[in-house]
């Protein structure tokens, strides 16, 4: 299987090692706003180890850890879980699209098990084939800084003072921000999408009726509403990067 | 009633590499129906923003921390900072307001 790869796997290994310091170091830190979130929730700090171990997903960890928080139903953590990682789906497929087809499936299902928006960008960004070396570099570091950050969130939340807190659990918003602007900036359409997604949000938060539902659900509603509306107005500009 | 924790993280982590791992082991070429496409191409988006708004107003102590945070995110990301720097730029924004309001 070494064939098709341009570089062996040790190279390809490192490689992913030193592409995915930056990674993981920014994680660490990220993470560490979900750990305080966590901790809101009742989590222990290994929860948020695990959690976050399993889950590598910072949107889709915010949300089950609210619900979490609210003592929402297991169905609703799974529906939650799908809906806000609903990228994944998009982003696996376009890996999918790029890995040799000899790929044996215990490497498929690893190299997908750490799937997330910059380990797949680093991905993506290479020549030829994915070596799932070259990811497993990556992964090494991403992992540990995503898993332990969240556990010295929940850790050092309760030790820190409220107004480290109240300035930390913006970081995970900033993150959203990061995620969805600069596409914004590239696609008008996208842009107006998130305006509406602002003012239809907090509509949905003040409206009698839809603001006793939990925030989870709200999510999922809005999120299936709108992205179908935009789906079917404005369908798929071709090969966007994201 | 009160739910176990752990099963809360099982189910979540399960959901989470199922979708993750499902794509990749099964197809080998690019979906063709038009709604799914687009549908899935607006999702990370509409997710992201709903969750953001107005939430990131009320995760503060002081609600004009929270939106001067979101503009000044909004501004570093239309820019392209990294991620990370665009967090940072966030915190800092709120633990200075906060400083003077609170």
């Amino acid at each position: 299987m070494k064939t098709f790869y341009f570089e062996s796997k040790k190279t390809a290994f490192k490689e992913g090692l030193r592409d995915g310091l930056p990674i993981g170091l920014g994680y660490l830190a990220v993470s560490f706003s979900l750990g305080i979130l966590a901790k809101n929730s009742g989590l222990s700090p290994f929860q948020g180890f695990l959690a976050s171990l399993l889950n590598n997903a910072s949107a889709g960890e915010y949300a089950v850890f609210t619900l979490i928080g609210a003592g929402a139903t297991y169905l609703e953590v799974a529906l939650m879980t799908f809906v806000a990682n609903a990228r994944y789906l998009l982003m696996s497929t376009a890996v999918s699209q790029k890995m040799h087809e000899d790929t044996p499936l215990i490497h498929r299902l690893a190299v997908a098990f750490d799937i997330t928006d910059e380990l797949f960008a680093i991905a993506m960004n290479r020549p030829g084939y994915i070596n799932p070396y070259y990811s497993y570099g990556a992964f090494t570091l991403a992992l540990p800084g995503w898993a332990f950050g969240t556990a010295f969130g929940v850790i050092a939340g309760e030790l820190m003072p409220l107004r480290l807190v109240s300035a930390l659990s913006v970081a995970l918003y900033g993150m959203f921000l990061a995620c969805i602007i600069p596409a914004a900036r590239k696609n008008r359409i996208v842009a107006v999408i998130i305006l509406i997604c602002f003012v239809l949000s907090y509509v949905a938060s003040t409206v009698p009726v839809l603001a006793q539902i939990s925030s989870g659900t709200r999510t999922i509603i809005l999120t299936v509403v709108i992205a179908s509306l935009a789906a079917i107005i404005f369908p798929y500009p071709e090969e966007s990067d994201e | 009633m009160s739910r176990n924790i752990y099963i809360y993280i099982l189910v979540s982590g399960l959901v989470s590499f199922i979708i993750r791992a499902l794509p990749v082991t099964i197809f080998r070429k690019p979906i063709q129906n038009k709604f799914v496409r687009s549908f899935l191409y607006y999702v990370p988006y509409v997710t992201l923003a709903v969750m953001t708004f107005p939430a990131i107003v009320e995760a503060t102590q002081n609600k004009l921390a929270g939106i001067l945070a979101l503009i000044a995110g909004t501004v570093a990301a239309w820019f392209n900072q990294s991620l990370f720097r665009v967090a940072v730029i966030c915190c800092a924004v709120v633990f200075i307001v906060e400083l003077i309001l609170v």
